[in-house]
């Protein structure tokens, strides 16, 4: 049953991942972006980690895919692009480098902390309170880092207003 | 049998050792409840709407199909089902067939999670016993319940989002973007109200919150004030599009809307999803401030006491019935918002209102928990009035701060 899960789930994130790579329609790729945040949801839930499940698909799913579906097509770029102009000349190399480098360095994480994890399961823990434990350690130990963040959000938002008014300005 | 499949504990039923048919069957049957309910419920609401519309409008209404025009929607369906179903030449077609179906999943779904009857009383957790097992009235009782329908309602956005968009001509997706405005600047505000019911509730789970409103006074309409219960009426409302909030269908500016290139059975899902919502909304509502299916005691007496095990699920039902009623008569009498006076209720009032009784609650919260003496929670109150004063004076000066200079850059909108 679990292994049935896993591999469900991970071929949704896996086809959604590809999906966003290969789509030419910008659109497309967001909704493949979508399918893959999903499956990481899928695999949350396996885990017995609602909370998380639920938040995946409210705050990446709900918001952030959706700020950028409006983006594409409030700017009309949902048309297919052509790909091969290249603002800048290094951009591939560098990014095949940098992904080989991420790759080989999730794939270390991976190995070497594999059998630090396999004993640690909260799957016995009954009802909500992974919540709880996940909000004491959130409001208790880590609250300044979670102060910051707002603080962080709410700097962007004001910058942002600011910004925009003054091109406004400029125009008129 | 080894280690037990960890299958996450949203049902009673599904926690027992032995995995024989009858946890099956009484899953597959709950399913099959639900599903039935919420179509047929569909298929009324679409009646009743139209009836009292009419008789609010001194008209008759549908009066032909079946006993008082019963069966009109079930005519109307079939018709639906054989038009021609067209699809632009222009849009982007797997995205077109997809988005009706991301509208309609997401109505069904929330059904899961409602409380739909089941014995409440005396502080009982609502299990039912059938055939030996052990089960709730309720499709599943997940752990971050009221959160599992915040991400359905996130992901109903998409529907109307890509209807108007893959539908490739301009009235959809101006409908679409307006609709998505809407939808995201109102999820604030019911997140805010909702927040205070889970805060006096103590937990997520839908069938806990309706537990922790045993008595009448426990009702969170009451327990956390009226104001909560206002702000979540009205933007549940918004969010599901319907006047005095349907400025996304406004036939008089952008044709239908999103759904305005859709025929056939897509547009006929799209209507559905639309009562759909209406209906589990209310329901949610209900679930959250109105007790669900508890009781509504006159001294000791149970309006339903009669019906025995299934007097919850009348209680639930007349309630979510009173909602209903509230629904059709907001869309008969009161005239669609301008966007500008939509996008102020939303975010000047409603929001703000929300996160300062939210504040408020929470200050009294952690009052009781810590068992202050009542001096102590006197002064605590006045502080937080003094608080909020201090809050809505800052927010009234920036609002007006604002709005002299817009006038001075003389700024269009």
């Amino acid at each position: 049953m679990e292994l049935i899960v896993f591999v469900l789930a991970s071929a949704m994130v896996l086809s959604g991942a590809i999906g966003v790579v290969l789509f030419k329609n910008p659109v497309h790729a967001a909704l493949g972006l979508v399918l893959t945040l999903f499956g990481v949801a899928v695999h949350f839930v396996s885990m017995e980690a609602h909370f998380l499940a639920a938040v995946q698909v409210i705050v990446y799913a709900g918001a952030i895919v959706v700020l950028f579906l409006f983006v594409i097509m409030l700017l009309g770029v949902d048309r297919a692009e052509d790909l091969s102009i290249e603002p800048l000349k290094l951009q591939r190399p560098a990014a095949i480098v940098l992904g080989a480098g991420v790759t080989v360095l999730v794939a270390g994480a991976v190995v070497r902390g594999a059998d630090t994890l396999g004993s640690e399961s909260s799957a016995a823990a009954p009802g909500d309170s992974n919540i709880r434990a996940l909000a004491r350690s959130l409001y208790s130990d880590h609250v300044l880092a979670f102060e910051l963040t707002s603080v962080l959000l709410i700097v962007a938002v004001a910058g942002t207003v600011v910004l925009t008014r003054r091109l406004k300005k400029s125009e008129g | 049998m080894t280690a037990m499949l960890p299958i996450p504990a949203v049902d009673p039923v599904l926690d027992t050792e032995s995995w024989w048919w009858e946890p099956l069957a009484i899953v597959g049957l709950k399913v099959l409840v639900v599903f039935v309910i919420g179509l047929v419920g569909t298929m009324f609401m679409v009646w009743f709407e139209r009836k009292i519309v009419a008789g609010m409008q001194n008209r008759i209404g549908p009066d032909k199909a079946g006993p008082f025009g019963l069966l009109q929607t079930l005519a109307d369906g079939i018709k639906l089902f054989f038009k021609e179903d067209l699809i632009p030449e222009r849009s982007d077609r797997f995205v077109f067939k997809l988005a009706p179906f991301l509208a309609f999943v997401p109505a069904f779904l929330i059904w899961s999670v409602i409380p739909l009857g089941g014995d409440f009383s005396d502080g009982r957790d609502g299990t039912v016993e059938w055939f030996g097992q052990i089960t709730r009235v309720q499709l599943a009782d997940p752990p971050v319940g009221v959160l599992l329908v915040l991400a359905l309602s996130s992901i109903a956005v998409y529907g109307v989002m890509l209807a108007g968009w893959s539908s490739g001509s301009k009235y959809p997706l101006l409908g679409s973007v307006r609709a998505s405005a809407q939808m995201i600047s109102y999820e604030a505000a019911l997140g805010l109200s909702l927040a205070t019911v889970l805060m006096a509730a103590g937990t997520l789970s839908t069938s806990g919150i309706v537990v922790a409103q045993d008595r009448l006074t426990d009702w969170h309409l009451l327990s956390t004030g009226v104001v909560p219960f206002v702000v979540f009426l009205i933007a549940m409302t918004a969010e599901l599009n319907r006047p005095p909030f349907d400025l996304v269908e406004a036939e008089q500016e952008i044709v239908g809307g999103f759904h305005t290139e859709y025929s056939s059975i897509r547009f006929a899902l799209f209507f559905l999803a639309e009562f759909m919502n209406v209906i589990s909304m209310s329901a949610l509502l209900v679930t959250l401030f109105l007790g669900g299916p508890q009781p509504l005691l006159i001294g000791s007496f149970d309006l339903f006491a009669v019906l025995g095990p299934f007097g919850g699920t009348a209680w639930l039902l007349l309630k979510v019935f009173l909602f209903l009623y509230v629904y059709v008569w907001f869309r008969a009498t009161l005239p669609r918002l301008r966007y500008d006076q939509l996008m102020d209720l939303g975010w000047k009032v409603l929001i703000p209102v929300a996160l300062g009784w939210f504040l408020l609650l929470a200050a009294l919260q952690l009052g009781r928990d810590n068992d202050l003496s009542q001096v102590s929670y006197v002064a605590l109150v006045i502080l937080c009035l003094i608080v909020l004063g201090l809050g809505y004076l800052l927010f009234t000066a920036a609002i007006s701060v604002a709005r002299r200079n817009r006038d001075r850059e003389g700024a269009a909108y």
